[in-house]
């Protein structure tokens, strides 16, 4: 008999879907109804740094440059404090072969469902990972659909989303699009039921275990090239995973940097919303998803995420849309390296963090993106400029997210916003322990301090002053 | 008219605004969830009829035929004078600082 397919049923069936479509029982690592065993779920499967660097060195991923931005360096220092300017180092992801670190994602997932005998693979991204699952399908010789939420109620797309459509399709994929919605998953859902497909979906352990070996790279390449370990490495932060494999690997190496997460200040826009969907700038990195994915990282497509950015982060700061295109612009201008915004985001909050370090510290940028038509900041400021936003030089501190971009008039007008991260910390803390409805034991309480990097007076302090414990 | 075996594009609705019970924006509860893919033509068939295509991975999905030969026209946009300033202020800079250029 058919299955029904309406927006209920599959629904219904949604843990069975998923639990057929990953292989993997999420059951096994729960601990309690607030806690689950992280390490066990990131080795569950397998994938340790060196198989990971095995899988993705056979694939053409990851091994990536790591460039010095001496020009972007000097400009850092003009306006720092005498002695002070960190030198900032960035690793070229965009070299990976769709163009981002995403590639280290999708080779392992591509290679784990190809394993397990699944025929083709799916995933529900508008971002960067499509590329790079439809990248890894061609590689490996699986089928590969790709759901993107697109376009607004008038149809018009993001220029950027639009630009990944055509990378997936020209990478043999089947690009399904959508208006926009989280009912997108039901889409996705059905027909991941249809097909029999693997979902590739960017929170498993295995794609995360994918990153580890970036911040590996990134220690072990300045041991080599500079004698001695970063000081910070600064990633860009969306759903998590760029920000928790870098600092997994980082540690792997024996290196203590300090993480900082940045991401793009959006706030004030809602990203379910029809209207302000195309009054973004840009399409990732972005708070609307940095934040609640760091706060919240279980409302993925998968019950446990392995992104898990808060137990990793030691700072997360912000920055405006207005100076990650400038930053972009100042790549190309003053380095000679064309690559996307969206990777920016990273470097135009180093620019103004390497100020606060001294000149012999060493500050690294975790990633570059591929550019292109659409995902440049040409047609994307166009693209605002058509969406009623004003576009103008001054400080970008009086930009309004939605209602305009301001490119620093000067680059001294660089400046990180450093975000409430115990906020968070305390916001992941009171939604565990909500969403669980039990009163947490001391093991849950161990759990919640390792899962914001604090310690069990911090977490129960947050959970006594909101009548939870 | 389209052909059999044309490379197409479809359309369809997936949830009516009614039928969207997600937890929305006010704004967005008032649209329909639309969805659009591409693939072979299974029949000939005009612009605006119901038809089905088997797509590159071998699905066989419905939808309203919107268009014979899709093609993309995302571009670099139109000159954006903001950029020219923004350069001019880099480049003064760079002269500024003896940079490696
Ligand atoms: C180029 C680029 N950088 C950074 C990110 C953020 O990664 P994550 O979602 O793992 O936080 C993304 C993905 O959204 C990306 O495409």
């Amino acid at each position: 008999m058919a299955l029904a397919k309406d927006y209920a049923s599959v629904m219904g069936r949604s843990n069975d879907i998923q639990k057929d479509a990953l292989g993997l029982d999420y059951a096994e690592f729960e601990t309690s109804p607030i806690a689950f065993d992280y390490d066990k779920l990131m080795t569950s499967t397998g994938y340790t740094l060196e198989e990971v660097n095995r899988v993705q060195s056979q694939f053409g991923v990851g091994n990536t440059p790591l460039l010095e931005a001496r020009n972007i360096t000097k400009l850092a220092r003009k306006y720092a404090k005498p002695g002070y300017g960190a030198r900032i180092f960035i690793k070229d992801e965009a070299a990976n072969p769709s163009g981002s670190f995403k590639d280290r994602r999708a080779a392992c997932a591509v290679y784990h469902a190809k394993k397990l005998g699944y025929k083709g693979v799916m995933a529900a991204t508008s971002g960067n990972y499509g590329a790079a699952v439809a990248s890894q399908a061609a590689i490996q010789g699986l089928k590969c659909i790709i759901v993107q939420e697109c376009y607004d109620s008038h149809g018009v797309g993001q220029p950027e989303i639009v630009e990944k459509a055509r990378k997936c399709e020209a990478l043999g994929a089947e690009v399904v699009q959508l208006t926009v919605g989280p009912e997108l998953f039901y889409s996705f859902l059905s027909i991941l039921e249809d097909t029999g497909y693997f979902n590739a979906s960017l929170y498993s352990p295995f794609g995360i275990a994918g990153v580890d070996t970036l911040g590996y790279e990134i220690v072990m390449q300045c041991r080599e090239k500079l004698g001695k370990d970063p000081d910070m490495v600064v990633c860009t932060t969306a759903g998590g995973g760029m920000t928790t494999g870098t600092a997994r690997g980082v540690r792997m190496a024996g290196c203590d940097a300090e993480i900082v997460g940045a991401s793009i200040d959006l706030s004030g826009l809602s990203m379910a919303s029809d209207i302000d969907f195309n009054k973004k700038s840009c399409t990732t990195g972005h708070t609307g998803f940095g934040v609640p994915y760091a706060t919240d990282p279980d409302h993925s497509d998968v019950p446990r995420s392995a992104a898990r950015p808060l137990r990793y982060m030691d700072r997360y700061v912000t920055i405006t849309q207005g100076e990650i295109m400038e930053m972009t612009e100042m790549l190309a201008q003053l380095e000679g390296i064309e690559r996307g915004p969206a990777g920016q985001t990273s470097l135009a909050a180093a620019f103004s963090l390497a100020q606060d370090l001294p000149e012999d510290a060493i500050l690294v940028v975790s990633e570059t993106e591929y550019t292109g038509a659409g995902k440049h900041v040409q047609p994307q400021l166009w693209f605002a400029k058509e969406n009623g936003i004003e576009v103008k030089l001054g400080d970008p501190k009086d930009e309004v997210p939605g209602k305009s971009v301001v490119l620093p008039s000067s680059p001294a007008l660089f400046q990180y916003k450093e975000a409430d991260i115990d906020h968070f910390r305390q916001s992941l803390i009171k939604k565990a322990v909500k969403k669980a409805g039990v009163k947490p034991s001391d093991s849950d309480l161990e759990f919640l301090a390792v899962e914001t990097k604090t310690d069990v007076e911090f977490v129960k302090k947050t959970l006594e002053e909101n009548g939870l414990l | 008219m389209a052909k059999k075996g044309d490379w197409v594009r479809i359309h369809s609705i997936v949830l009516k605004a009614e039928e969207r019970t997600a937890k929305l924006p006010e704004d967005t509860k008032k649209c329909d969830l639309e969805q659009w893919t591409k693939g072979f033509l299974l029949a000939d068939a005009e612009i605006g009829d119901e038809v089905e295509v088997e797509t590159v991975v071998g699905r066989i999905e419905k939808g309203t035929l919107i268009d014979d030969f899709p093609y993309y026209d995302h571009s670099y946009g139109k000159f954006v004078p903001e950029l020219i300033e923004v350069d001019k202020v880099l480049r003064k800079e760079m002269a500024e600082i003896g940079g490696e250029r």
